[in-house]
């Protein structure tokens, strides 16, 4: 699976990541530092305006696309092409794969150079071309860490997010580092190891963060510099892009990055705000001579005409993530998505599947945090309501138990005299299980709940006979002519 | 010459369906409800523009400097000498002479860029100590220079040098970037010629990827500086 991280059931994976320490720290610092840095350049920075407005803008452009996304599309793949660029449709991530190795098979490319791409990743981009006997070199530092370690991204903007800087330094080890965990001497490092790469590639790789329809245009918005390298120097070009990364014109696209930029990092823009439009015929010694956009849906159009549907108008700010209290104790790999957090809860079922991702939208805590700080308005945890309604109605597999018990609690509620019976045999059922006044180990469906806290043990009194000794005791007060018991 | 474009029809006839409308149905003209970009620093002068950019720089570790179109050739020279000189390059732009800056560019051997030159221009901006360019337009509220290069504009004099200073021309400077796709946005309507890489950069290449510690100077410049020209 593309998007998988992990084999781990999801519950085994988050046991393991409450216990690691490390991680939990790493991630809760990361997540206080972006979300503090967010809130200075968004409600913060009061020469800004009325943030709401900008998110208002910001949902209406992103409705508008996505209500209008084959005619986007339409104008984005005419525009590209009739400056010389190629536009690959691909409808799964195995077509786009083909696509790509196709086009890298014809240029006899050995040598490619990434910038980070989510997308990418969704479709094991590298695996399959390391396979085709390319060396494939991911060159955003956090990526190519992972790279270099093996390892996944846990967060889509700061992927290494799980990893401290003795992991980093053991990881270039491999690679003949000999110097100390500083951050900079390590980036140094990464800067010397990838400068002759960049200038040797074949094909450099990008994703995108959007594109423009009426141009043809690709912007990237990135800090470290790489992402510029990976598309000067390499005579080769190729994009992909989420099919849902697009806006009309150059003015909606002022908006989404000013609201990517503030979201994502609490910057003004990023270092670098890139837009690039093909022109395969020019002179320029430092540009590419070749462009390709592919376009993927791989899932994403399961989500449209839905009410999901606004779950693509995600611009992948991980605003979301920096405010979950979920995340923030489990951190990204415990998902087993690439997509983590709030906005990975509920866009990993749309594209995987109920089956593999269906208990992500339980990690949630229904606070609504996320959809406050969402820069366009997502009402996410609307959404994983409703994928817990569809996964429970069947849409997904739930346990095999949780069934039973569900179908059996529905035909106790619906017969009263089951139901009477139900509620005078829970204490009496429970009694064994009780200690000083709570359950603190309870059996089945109980366990994940007792687990974490006690169950209270349960009352023999209840509210029907409580309701019907009320009801006889005021009755013989006011047949007494006294007041109302209060 | 056009390229190729695959599988779309199927793929937009899928989408088309999903969202319950019929292919190629076109969208009303865009008419949004909500533009607050629209409204931020109207009232700025050149000269608050000039301050909110030299604000801006403070966050993004890069230095500024101004001067004025008589004094651009001796600040320019004292910046160079500063930042180590050594071998630089600077893009082939008509406006180096315009500004009278000829001498100074002689003076330190600078490589003006020439693509016909081939390949070993990028190996020259590769072995520069500094790289000069003059921005097409400054975004005050980020500082954000934006280039919008082509095969004399190079996007390498910007990239490989470990410095980079980029001249701002005082009448260049916009509110923020708004102003800078607007102008873009015409250039699309017109039909005009589209430059292939329009960059905005805000200061020095940097990462907090490793603990969320701040590096500066990760793949681009390690350093840049801004000389504002008044050139009102």
């Amino acid at each position: 699976m593309p998007m998988k991280v992990g084999n781990q059931p999801f519950f085994e994976g988050v046991d393991k990541a409450i216990h690691d320490s490390f991680m939990v720290n790493a991630v809760s610092s990361a997540q206080d530092g972006l979300r503090g840095r967010k809130l200075s350049a968004t409600v913060g920075d009061e020469a800004l305006g009325d943030w709401e407005e900008w998110r208002s803008s910001g949902e209406e452009i992103r409705a508008h696309t996505l209500n209008h996304l084959d005619y986007y599309l339409k104008q984005l793949s005419d525009n590209f092409s009739a400056r010389g660029g190629h536009v690959f449709f691909a409808e799964t991530a195995e077509q786009a794969r083909e696509y790509i190795k196709k086009v890298v098979k014809e240029k006899n490319a050995k040598h490619i150079v990434k910038a980070k791409s989510m997308v990418t990743e969704e479709i094991s981009l590298n695996e399959a071309l390391t396979e085709e006997g390319c060396e494939v070199l991911e060159t955003d530092l956090a990526e190519f860490i992972l790279q270099v370690d093996q390892d996944r991204p846990s967060h889509i903007v700061v992927p290494s997010v799980h990893k401290n800087r003795q992991q980093v330094r053991d990881a270039f080890k491999k690679l003949g580092y000999e110097g100390s965990d500083d951050p900079k001497e390590l980036a140094g490092f990464a800067r010397k190891t990838l400068r002759k790469k960049f200038l040797q590639a074949d094909v450099g790789i990008t994703g995108c963060n959007f594109a423009v329809a009426d141009s043809g245009s690709i912007c990237l918005v990135t800090n470290e510099g790489n992402a510029n390298m990976v598309t000067t120097f390499p005579e080769t070009q190729i994009t992909v892009m989420g099919m849902e990364r697009l806006v009309p014109t150059w003015k909606e696209l002022d908006v989404v990055v000013s609201l990517l930029c503030r979201s994502s990092v609490g910057q003004r823009l990023t270092t670098y705000v890139t837009d690039i439009t093909p022109e395969p015929d020019q002179e320029a010694v430092d540009s590419p001579k070749d462009y390709h956009l592919v376009i993927v849906d791989a899932g994403r159009s399961n989500a449209l005409g839905t009410e999901f549907q606004s779950a693509l108008h995600c611009i992948r700010c991980a605003a979301c993530i920096n405010v979950c209290p979920v995340y923030r104790h489990i951190g990204g790999h415990a998902y087993g998505s690439i997509y983590p957090g709030p906005i990975g809860a509920v866009l990993s079922p749309i594209l995987g599947g109920y089956e593999e991702y269906g208990k992500l939208p339980y990690a949630s805590s229904l606070c609504a945090a996320c959809t406050e700080a969402c820069p366009v308005k997502i009402p996410l945890h609307k959404l994983l309501i409703r994928h817990r309604e569809k996964y429970v109605e069947g849409g997904g597999h739930p346990p095999i138990m949780e069934k039973i018990a569900m179908k059996g609690f529905s035909i106790g509620a619906s017969s009263p005299f089951m139901f009477k019976t139900g509620v005078k045999m829970a204490p009496i059922m429970l009694k064994p299980l009780v200690h000083d006044g709570s359950i603190p180990k309870g059996p089945g469906p109980m366990k994940p709940w007792t687990h974490g806290r006690d169950l209270p043990e349960p009352s023999h009194d209840n509210f029907r006979d409580w309701f019907k000794k009320r009801h006889q005791e005021k009755k013989t007060s006011q047949d007494k002519g006294m007041s109302e018991p209060l | 010459m056009n390229g190729t474009i695959e599988n779309r029809d199927a793929f937009l006839k899928k989408i088309a369906e999903k969202l319950h409308h019929t292919p190629k149905e076109v969208p009303e003209k865009l008419h949004w409800l909500h533009t607050p970009q629209e409204s931020v620093y109207q009232d700025y002068s050149s000269d608050q523009l000039v301050d909110m950019m030299k604000k801006a720089c403070e966050s993004i570790h890069t230095k500024v400097y101004q001067t004025t179109s008589k004094a651009i050739a001796r600040q320019l020279d004292q910046i160079i000498t500063d930042y180590g000189a050594g071998k630089i390059v600077a893009t082939k732009d008509p406006r180096f002479t315009e500004f009278g800056l000829t001498e100074v560019l002689e003076k330190y051997k600078i490589y003006s860029w020439d693509y016909t030159d081939g390949h070993v221009t990028i190996e020259k901006a590769a072995e520069a100590n500094i790289g000069l360019s003059i921005c097409d337009v400054m975004l005050a509220e980020s500082a954000s220079a934006g280039l919008f290069t082509d095969k004399n504009k190079a996007r390498s004099v910007s990239l490989l040098p470990e410095t980079s200073i980029v001249i701002v021309p005082q009448s260049l400077i916009v509110p923020r970037l708004t102003q800078a796709m607007q102008m873009v946005e015409d250039r699309v309507q017109k039909g005009q010629n589209l430059s292939s890489y329009i960059n905005f950069i805000s200061g020095p290449s940097n990462s907090a990827d490793i603990e969320m510690r701040l590096v500066v100077g990760v793949h681009g410049p390690i350093k840049v500086a801004y000389l504002i020209v008044s050139d009102l």
